[in-house]
């Protein structure tokens, strides 16, 4: 009895120890999993916004995610009654006012060019002035505000700060802390 | 220290410090299988030889393969299948295997569902099976990216997405998962790590689990018989071999098994040889690129039923019935209510259910690889409403079954 429980206290002790191993070397674990700050400090990509012409989407790159820019032409602004949202029933001209980046007098759509569904990278199509995704069929208009399902949501807007006639992603500025808040992007 | 004499051979020098002589009843002579069985039940030594060809090929392509984004297309494109002599067919051979696997599994697993195998004592054979078949896939999956083509890029992209679980938005966890906020060094290094190690130890603990798990039970037989494996193997021992209804495993079992296997070599080696196309998607022979996707991106065909289930719905419906569809199959020992052990056959309603399960995982399966337009994806919707419809039905039609 005596010795029965002495061997208790012993397999008790040791389970102590092993948990406390366990747990930490599972942290160990997933910390060794997290991206490495090379990756995550990999930076600010800056753009020129008086190169781009209108209506012809221009493919950048930021933090290996292609960034769409698109420069809107005076027709694309003026979709009023037009661009009807399959999944609303309404008409998305509102979000031009809300998802564009204005610089100057000019209109930029500045997304990240990935499909709110799975991922995948919609083409543009500059006749018909809207975005499809290739992959499940999803569409989305000229300021990438989705029409048709399987995505979610219009494609996410990066953080951005804009310097004159610059703009530089990853840097949240008060335009994108704005849009943020009022939900227009994730 | 037990009591050694001085062996009389080789194999008594063995026999006494390995038992070699139990060893071989316990595993082989001795292990009892029934008579009444069909070509289905050589299943499982084709999936053993198949899995032996993964491996073997798999170590000659790990020599020359190289888990470097910026190396790793190349290495298989061009030393393995030009520089290395035999390199193409250890590659065609990887790929028709991992391919040809799924197939096996599926007949395998649907000869289990026909004659009730995973009854009576036999559900730790499903579950460990189930396990095998979860191992398989992601062991598939992780392989995919390895050549780091266009499909293995936007194939990672796509699947690690799915954990960001829809409307939850968990992007840190698929930033996690991938070590980077897109698929690349840190990625492939893992998934290579994944594929060759990981991945490849727990399928073989598994298949140490599903092949204990036969033990207790035995296998089963294709009249749903149940025999006394003690009074049927006592009256073999006893010389009364036609009257008993087990033989032994080998080498009686084993000569008929290793025909089938024979038949199955031969198949196999076809496709390797002349028809390998099929398991090298000309997609993936382009390199990774991140900034452009391919016009349709589909897996290859042994997930197509599963992911033809996630794509008619909107993003969270789609990863619900997607879950659904790749847990539920686990589940089936207990979602079968009826206590009969017999072919599907003899079950009344179960024996449409069985047939309208195959034609709708096959539908599924060609639904998935077709664009997502049109009838295409009606058809696919009513694939997949089917596909949850015949599985919340199972409890309900198994459990007024008569007792045969």
């Amino acid at each position: 009895m005596k010795n029965s429980s002495r061997r208790g206290f012993m397999g008790k002790a040791f389970g102590a120890v092993a948990g406390i191993g366990a747990v930490a070397s599972l942290y160990a674990m997933k910390k060794s999993w997290d991206p490495l700050p090379s990756v995550k400090a990999a930076g600010f990509t800056t753009l020129d916004m008086s190169a781009y012409k209108e209506n012809e989407l221009v493919v950048e790159k930021w933090r290996g995610k292609p960034i769409f820019v698109l420069k809107q032409s005076q027709e694309m602004l003026d979709t009023e009654g037009k661009n009807m949202s399959e999944l609303t029933g309404k008409s998305t001209a509102d979000m031009d006012k809300k998802r564009l980046i204005k610089i100057g007098d000019a209109h930029y759509l500045v997304c990240i060019g990935l499909c709110t569904h799975l991922g995948c990278i919609p083409g543009y199509r500059p006749e018909t002035k809207d975005f499809l995704c290739a992959c499940h069929g999803g569409m989305y208009d000229d300021t990438a505000m989705v029409t048709k399902a399987p995505p979610p949501r219009g494609l996410d807007i990066p953080p951005f700060t804009v310097k004159g006639n610059l703009l530089v992603l990853g840097e949240a500025g008060p335009e994108y802390k704005k849009m943020k808040e009022t939900g227009i992007t994730l | 220290m037990a009591h050694f004499t001085k062996a009389t051979s080789l194999y008594d020098w063995f026999d006494q410090r390995l038992a070699i002589n139990k060893v071989e009843k316990v595993l082989a002579s001795e292990y009892w299988i029934p008579k009444n069985i069909n070509f289905l039940w050589a299943m499982g030594m084709i999936l053993v030889i198949t899995f032996a060809l993964l491996l073997v090929s798999g170590i000659f392509l790990l020599m020359y393969y190289q888990p470097n984004v910026n190396l790793a297309f190349d290495s298989v494109n061009y030393t393995i299948m030009r520089e290395v002599d035999f390199g193409w067919l250890w590659r065609h051979v990887h790929g028709v295997a991992a391919s040809v696997v799924f197939l096996i599994i599926y007949i395998h697993m649907f000869t289990g569902i026909y004659y009730g195998s995973y009854k009576k004592g036999r559900e730790m054979i499903w579950i460990s099976g189930m396990l095998l078949f979860v191992a398989f896939s992601a062991e598939a999956f992780s392989g995919y990216m390895l050549p780091w083509g266009q499909m293995s890029y936007w194939a990672g992209m796509v699947i690690t997405n799915l954990f960001a679980g829809g409307s939850l938005h968990a992007d840190g966890l698929v930033e996690w998962i991938r070590g980077d906020y897109v698929p690349a060094q840190a990625f492939l290094t893992r998934f290579f790590m994944l594929h060759v190690l990981l991945i490849p130890v727990a399928i073989m603990g598994l298949i140490g689990l599903h092949f204990g798990a036969l033990r207790i039970p035995h296998v089963n037989n294709q009249d749903g018989e149940e025999i006394d494996f003690d009074v049927e193997s006592e009256k073999y021992l006893a010389g009364d071999k036609a009257g008993s209804k087990v033989i032994r495993f080998a080498n009686d079992f084993m000569a008929k098994d290793m025909m089938v296997v024979g038949f199955y070599l031969v198949f196999f080696f076809y496709l390797v040889f002349y028809h390998y196309g099929f398991a090298m998607d000309p997609v993936n022979f382009d390199p990774a690129d991140g900034l452009k996707t391919p016009t349709h991106i589909y897996p290859e065909w042994y997930f197509l039923w599963s992911y033809e289930i996630l794509r008619p719905f909107g993003t969270n419906t789609g990863l619900i019935a997607f879950a659904f569809a790749q847990v539920i199959f686990v589940f089936l020992p207990f979602l079968d209510r009826s206590p009969n052990s017999v072919p599907a056959a003899r079950r009344g309603l179960f024996k449409y259910w069985f047939w309208a399960l195959l034609v709708d995982m096959i539908l599924l399966t060609s639904m998935g690889k077709l664009p997502p337009e049109g009838a295409f994806s009606t058809i696919g919707l009513y694939a997949a409403l089917s596909f949850i419809g015949l599985w919340i039905l199972l409890p309900i039609i198994t459990m007024f079954e008569k007792k045969v």
